[in-house]
């Protein structure tokens, strides 16, 4: 009960943010903002996989790409209609649209968790540098699939997305994403997850079904990823192939690395910060990715454990007790 | 402490009548193991007792952990059958074997060394564990109440090993000799009926070895459980166990009880002169 008012509250709050903020500042910051949210739903579920369980996932692109297009297409086909038939029902169009993303968001994120027990398999069989090729395989294998399939754009890219996607539904997933994670990390399943990074021999030994908790990681991973990249083709209202390249799975395992492996609260600084970076750097013009990849560097040498180490910021560590995740 | 010293079918007055009468608990008939052309463990004949202390000694590279290894899952044996409580359990994933109710620990040691000692004793109870993933990601009243149980049980057998004020100390941050303690409370959180236990003491000098061993002794006693032990150093289970079977180039080449142990000529002999010592037996 409680925790439904939380909730509640919460959504109202996102809900006031969303609406006040456009008036305040310029598209362009509120486009950097939205483009925050979703690195943020990015990297917290990378770290699922990545930081949690410590299987060494360089796809995610790929799994963002198939919620990305499985979203944009269900949209396109269904979706469109439904929130047309919702409308001249005389519903609201905010809430006719908004009923049509989310069924279009879980559409993505079903696929994408699909892809992510596919790869999640031979996980079983590999770790470390194998796992590390066969991921990174798969997201190329997505790219030139959704590259050679005419039907969804091919190399044209997808045209037409409605553009539904605005700070309030990027918020709400990924302040939605960042609370599940947290909740998770503290559970006795976020235990089973760690104890899988630590020791997997000791976790097997001590009954910890390490196969069903790796697959399980990277289905919840690629889940939320999969929202991640329904909402950035409902908000661009374009996709590319070119869009979910290798670059964009580093880009999302460095935010995962600088904040710390394992901290949801580091992954979500990364994210942002990483996001925010690219663009404060405009004014240098050409050496712009000269200066981003030099500051990456630098806090890698100076932080080597990353932003947060494997802290969370918790009100008693706001207070100055330092602890663990999960050391409820 | 309720929950942890629960016992199954009064084992606690039988104990000292188990060894001799009573099915075993654990039975291994003819295993063997093949690495290539090496021969690890051979025709590997076994029967530990429900309840009370079995010791398995051998000189460095005997076989005792592939032994371990072997009961727990982590190898498949190449012939040869191993069965716990009637059933067999050779094959199986050591994860399902853990569920069965054996647990073990590891001779060098293996802790989750990023998260509190606390949380390692979770992990422990965590196939016990009644909250689904969807319990615990939406925080149901199922998850709190579990989790509020797991926690209190942790903090109990932590106290149980001596280890109460360490809980929220990372495991990584542990005396070593803590540490040891540490993975048999963890080995015990997942309320197992037979511990294997592999070179408890080993590292530990003399004073903190026979501590140690007085408590797994108190242990397997008011857990009325069953502990196989690993040991090369023959000194320290002699005073303890009440059943010793020694291994050598994966055979076994003796059982029975310390004292026919003490005497028994290849044993002298694979522990190749060195004085046995005639430690008091109980």
């Amino acid at each position: 009960m409680r925790r439904t008012v939380w909730a509640l509250a919460l959504l109202a709050v996102i809900g006031v943010v969303s609406t006040v903020l456009p008036r305040l500042v310029n598209p362009y910051i509120m486009q950097v903002a939205v483009l925050c949210g979703i690195n943020v739903i990015l990297a917290v579920s990378l770290n699922l996989i990545n930081g949690f369980t410590g299987q060494f996932s360089i796809g995610h692109a790929g799994f963002m790409a198939v919620g990305a297009y499985g979203a944009a297409m269900f949209t396109l086909q269904l979706g469109q209609r439904w929130a047309g038939a919702m409308m001249a029902a005389g519903l609201p169009p905010v809430v006719a649209q908004g009923a049509a993303l989310c069924v279009a968001l879980a559409v993505g994120g079903l696929l994408a968790a699909l892809a992510g027990y596919l790869v999640g398999l031979p996980s079983l069989r590999l770790r470390g540098d194998y796992l590390a090729i066969v991921t990174l395989g798969f997201g190329e294998i997505i790219r030139v699939l959704i590259l050679n399939i005419d039907a969804i754009g091919g190399a044209r890219g997808l045209f037409g997305i409605p553009v539904w996607v605005n700070l309030f539904w990027v918020a709400v997933g990924a302040v939605g994403v960042v609370l599940l994670s947290l909740h998770l990390a503290t559970s006795t399943h976020g235990r089973a997850l760690f104890a899988i990074r630590d020791d997997e021999v000791a976790a097997e030994a001590l009954g910890v079904d390490t196969t069903r908790y790796k697959v399980l990681a990277f289905v919840l991973g690629s889940f939320f990823a999969g929202i991640a990249g329904g909402l950035f083709a409902h908000f661009i209202g374009y996709l590319n192939p070119s869009s979910f390249q290798f670059l964009k799975s580093i880009e999302v395992i460095a935010m995962v690395v600088l904040g710390g492996m394992g901290s949801v609260s580091g992954a979500v600084f990364a994210a942002i910060l990483l996001t925010v970076l690219p663009e404060v750097l405009r004014p240098v013009k050409d050496y712009r990715m000269v200066l981003y990849s030099l500051m990456l560097i630098i806090l890698m040498i100076t932080r080597p454990q990353g932003l947060m180490g494997s802290r969370e910021i918790s009100w008693g560590w706001l207070r100055g007790r330092r602890r663990a995740p999960g050391a409820a | 402490m309720s929950a942890t010293v629960e016992t199954s079918a009064g084992d606690h007055d039988s104990t000292a009548g188990r060894a001799s009468a009573g099915a075993p608990i654990l039975k291994l008939d003819r295993v063997t193991i093949q690495f290539g052309g090496l021969k690890a463990v051979s025709s590997l004949d076994l029967e530990v007792p429900a309840g009370g202390l079995f010791g398995l000694i051998g000189p460095n590279g005997a076989g005792k952990t592939t032994v371990f290894n072997l009961i727990t899952g982590v190898y498949a044996p190449t012939s040869g059958s191993i069965t716990f409580e009637g059933r067999p359990i050779h094959g199986l994933r050591p994860s399902v074997i853990a569920n069965r109710g054996i647990t073990r620990t590891f001779q060098n040691i293996r802790l989750f060394t990023s998260r509190c000692c606390r949380d390692n004793v979770c992990i422990g109870e965590h196939m016990h564990a009644r909250a689904s993933l969807w319990d615990a990601v939406f925080q149901t009243r199922r998850y709190e109440e579990d989790e509020r149980a797991m926690q209190q049980r942790a903090q109990e057998l932590l106290e149980l090993l001596g280890l109460g004020a360490w809980g929220d100390t990372l495991a990584a941050e542990l005396p070593y000799g803590q540490q040891r303690r540490l993975e048999i409370a963890r080995a015990l959180a997942g309320n197992p009926r037979l511990l294997l236990l592999d070179e408890p003491a080993a590292g530990l000098n003399p004073q903190e070895s026979d501590e140690l061993m007085r408590l797994i002794e108190s242990l397997c006693r008011r857990l009325g459980i069953a502990i196989l032990l690993i040991e090369h150093d023959m000194r320290v289970v002699m005073g303890i166990c009440r059943r010793i079977a020694v291994l050598d180039y994966g055979e076994k080449i003796a059982e029975g009880d310390p004292a026919e142990i003490r005497r028994d000529p290849k044993v002298i002999e694979a522990y190749l002169g060195e004085e046995v010592p005639a430690a008091e037996v109980p």
